[in-house]
């Protein structure tokens, strides 16, 4: 995903290593973190993908003052009675069939740290098919993200797959 | 805190519990600190009735996140230079996920790993590949 001003901060590194079940005090502790080979506070290995919350435009967040969510409200789907929608609806993810992430790596190039302010622009990769055993066919897209410090030198490569699938994965 | 090439052999493991009992709340605590808020993750009753799956189910990512909590542990802070998977079945709520890394090669100061997360059912639900610097 781009994004013009990902600012790494120590708070949000905290809240994502909680998220994922990571105590290791190197995400939060200063004073221990400075008797580590790192130094300092550095981000987990999978950290690149929250800067989603610095994208204006990110598909899978509700947008403040946005229409068109599909997450359940007074309806299952979240939409509105005919009538009181306004035009441009919309939203990300989910859906019947949908989008899923199917793979992801990251190329090191340094560990995220607090105060780094990052910049990413984005490319699309290869894009394949698949016929699916449990969800029909199957499109793969790739995208090759690469966030970058206020230098301009490279922090992180992110190589994401999603596919969009005909159906729901059977279950079993 | 690090490994040393001249103490690894090709087929070391380092395996750990990941989470047992997986709770939703700690697939929207992944929601929140990730910014992926798809319903499919957190609102039960959109994924059960919208969108057909037989409950919420975690991120592939929040999988990836915690599976580097065990690679992390095991080569050291700082280390990881690459760290690549394939999100292969889907883990639910209740799942209980252990993670192995395998040592594939070590050359040049650098460990290839084998890494392979699965559920309490034995079914992989992550397979990738990781390098790490070595003393």
């Amino acid at each position: 995903m781009a994004v013009e001003k990902f600012p790494v901060e120590a708070s949000h590194i905290m809240m994502f290593a909680r998220s994922i079940g990571d105590g290791n005090p190197i995400y939060y502790d200063d004073e221990y973190a400075k008797s580590t080979e790192p130094g300092g506070v550095i981000a987990p290995p999978t950290f690149a993908q929250a800067s989603a919350q610095f994208d204006p435009n990110h598909g899978l967040r509700p947008k403040i003052d946005g229409d068109g969510w599909h997450g359940s409200g007074g309806a299952p789907s979240g939409a509105k009675p005919r009538g009181e929608r306004k035009a441009g609806g919309g939203g990300g993810g989910g859906g019947g069939g949908g989008g899923l992430h199917a793979e992801q790596r990251f190329i090191y190039h340094r560990h995220m740290k607090p105060g780094d302010i990052l910049s990413s622009t984005s490319k699309p990769g290869k894009t394949w098919e698949k016929q699916g055993r449990r969800s029909g066919k199957l499109v793969f897209s790739e995208s090759v993200t690469e966030y970058r410090d206020s230098n301009g030198e490279l922090v992180v490569t992110a190589t994401s797959v999603g596919v969009r699938t005909e159906r729901p994965v059977d279950q079993g | 805190m690090s490994l040393k090439a001249s103490e690894l052999s090709v087929g070391d493991t380092h395996a750990e519990r990941l989470v047992e009992d997986l709770k939703r709340t700690q697939i929207v605590m992944y929601a929140g600190a990730s910014g992926d808020y798809n319903p499919v993750h957190t609102d039960e009753v959109f994924t059960t009735e919208v969108a057909g799956y037989p409950s919420v189910f975690a991120h592939g990512m929040l999988t990836m996140g915690m599976t580097g909590k065990m690679l992390t542990n095991y080569v050291g802070d700082g280390r990881l230079t690459e760290y690549g998977v394939r999100f292969t079945n889907q883990v639910f709520p209740g799942d209980t996920l252990t993670a192995t890394a395998t040592v594939a090669a070590v050359t040049d100061g650098i460990v290839a790993l084998e890494v392979s997360t699965v559920n309490q059912d034995g079914l992989e639900v992550l397979k990738g590949t990781a390098k790490a610097r070595v003393d």
